[in-house]
């Protein structure tokens, strides 16, 4: 029987693929070591880009530039060197603003991670702001970066921390969301795009309804800038977040977007170095933004990188990207759909984010992981750090693949196929 | 199928499916409950202690979680029978991964030894070497 046709990815997948050596790994057996006898091994299949992605050889190279050309602190030197890093890093700076829409590199503050921008914005802002009379909205589905981090911050000032429902489909009711909402909501931090159960939340009506009530809102973008399109104007968010590592760039860097005159207002967070202009025995002044947010020694190599993995991704094109991971998507849940004994969470394959976090019955998450590691595919198991959502869903954890723009349908087939295994094992 | 699946060869399977001693003891001499916080795997250990305070006559154990946990929890069962309180303290790792007689990867050694664990700390309490632990948690 011929295979039915298939739709053309919309990226051109083979030379994708080729920027990335480690996709040529083989795994499994007993080989956990690099460069060891691979033995009893097979190819990679690569499903957990939620947690983090890979990095394309021209990121990687970018890395290797600056430590082996012009490695140098910024700003501090007057030297060739550091003139040449702080003009790279500050210019990553602009790369980032005109990639999300920013106004410019003012409203760009580089962090380590997503959790470390959530955790600035609550002790600048949250902490100094905040007091019993205020609540902050939250969503049922929020990462804990973010929910974990409100909820400190409500204990220290009293403020009420309030959670926007999440209905039977995986999405935000939004009549309730109507309904907590109030003229006393001093902070609103939604997920874009949940890392469980895939949704893609309305933050631009979510933001005129804060916006309404004269409140703010913070968008954590983790799951959705690295796979689609952007705009933080669009969206109108004040506070934006997301991490390099799951967006082809290196761990250890993440982004704080927020309006110029947010950033202004606010005291920073860490000091230290860099975010210092003057400083007497009695008292300190402030570095122009984004720098007053970046003490110490800022994150350059990475900086850096991340400027070369946006250049990157557009080169694919976002668009692209997007409609890539969109069918993918679509594929695996039709696929896992057709299981009767397994359970997807979150929305519809041809509204979902390219995740699918699912269970097969009577065999935990962890368990099918393993054994999906018995056959080259790595997936996410556990709570996926959204454990008050999987007390909700009435599962200690589950499985989860997430995709990406070297993913292919053969992996997706390769996954349904090792589920199949854990099935028969188990039955 | 080689590699890792040896997790998952038969003997494992066999406990998981058909655990040994499984439930309550209306007689317990003690009782002591753990989990795994980060995927949620829970164990309640009974012990049946012979009439020298030392011996262990019985162990049943009742729960939830992944085929791991709830396997070691089933073979330690049958292990314990006539060990004495000393030498179940004196069980490691090593001891559990000997008993179930396969390849645990680093990832999944808090499931293997949740049980051992939760008995352990049971005997201490029911000796007074340890108070104020209400529940056993495996560490991440």
């Amino acid at each position: 029987m011929e295979a039915p046709e298939q739709e053309p990815y919309p990226l051109d997948i083979e030379a994708v693929r080729a920027d990335f050596p480690i996709l040529q790994r083989k795994v499994g057996g007993d080989v956990t070591v690099p460069g060891e006898d691979e033995g009893d091994t097979k190819p990679l299949v690569y499903l957990d880009n939620a947690a983090t992605s890979h990095t394309p050889d021209p990121v990687v190279d970018a890395i290797a530039d600056y430590y082996r050309s012009y490695n140098s602190n910024v700003h501090r030197g007057i030297h060739h060197l550091s003139q040449e890093a702080s003009v790279a890093y500050e210019n990553a700076h602009d790369r980032v603003a005109e990639f999300i829409g920013a106004e410019g590199r003012e409203e760009v503050v580089f962090t380590k991670n997503t959790t470390e921008a959530e955790n600035l914005v609550a002790y600048a802002w949250g902490l100094n702001e905040l007091g019993p009379e205020d609540n902050v909205v939250l969503t049922e589905m929020e990462h804990h970066a973010s929910l974990v981090t409100w909820q400190q911050i409500g204990k220290r000032t009293g403020a009420d921390v309030r959670f926007i429902r999440v209905d039977e489909d995986g999405r935000l009711d939004m009549d309730h969301a109507r309904e907590l909402v109030d003229d006393d909501t001093a902070m609103a931090n939604v997920v874009h795009v949940s890392n469980t159960l895939g949704t893609v939340n309305p933050v631009a009506e979510l933001a005129d309804l804060v916006h309404d009530h004269d409140g703010l809102i913070f968008v954590d973008g983790a799951q959705s800038v690295p796979h689609m399109p952007v705009d933080v104007d669009a969206i109108d968010a004040d506070f934006f977040a997301f991490s390099g590592h799951k967006m082809c760039g290196p761990t250890g860097i993440g982004v704080l977007y927020g309006k110029e005159h947010l950033l202004e207002e606010m005291e920073p967070y860490l000091y230290g170095g860099e975010m210092i202009r003057k400083v007497t025995f009695e008292d300190s002044e402030w570095e122009d933004l984004p720098w007053k947010f970046e003490a110490g020694t800022p994150v350059i190599a990475q900086g850096i990188a991340l400027h070369a993995a946006i250049d990157y991704l557009e080169d694919i094109g976002m668009e692209n990207v997007h409609a890539h991971e969109q069918l993918l998507a679509e594929y695996a849940y039709d696929r896992l759909t057709e299981q009767d004994d397994v359970d997807i969470y979150g929305p519809p394959g041809d509204d979902r984010a390219g995740l699918v976090a699912f269970n097969l019955d009577g065999v935990h998450a962890h368990d099918l992981s393993s054994i999906l590691n018995d056959h080259a595919v790595a997936v996410r198991a556990g709570d996926h750090c959204t454990q008050p959502l999987h007390d909700k869903l009435g599962v200690a954890a589950s499985a989860r693949a997430s995709f990406y723009i070297y993913n292919t349908r053969e992996e997706i087939d390769k996954l349904v196929e090792a589920v199949d295994d854990a099935r028969q094992l188990f039955a | 199928m080689g590699g890792g699946s040896d997790m998952y060869r038969q003997q494992i399977l066999d406990h998981y499916k058909n655990p040994r001693n499984h439930g309550e003891l209306d007689d317990a001499t003690f009782s002591h409950t753990g989990e795994n916080p980060s995927c949620g795997d829970t164990i309640t250990v009974d012990v049946r202690l012979e009439e020298d305070d030392e011996t262990i006559d019985y162990m049943a154990f009742s729960g939830d979680g992944c085929a791991i946990s709830q396997a070691s929890a089933s073979m330690l069962s049958q292990r314990l029978q006539g060990m004495t309180l000393d030498e179940l303290e004196a069980m490691d790792t090593d001891d559990i991964t000997e008993m179930l007689g396969v390849d645990i990867s680093p990832m999944r050694i808090k499931c293997a030894v949740l049980a051992r664990q939760v008995a352990q700390d049971g005997a201490k309490l029911h000796e007074g070497e340890i108070d104020d632990l209400d529940i056993t948690k495996t560490e991440d």
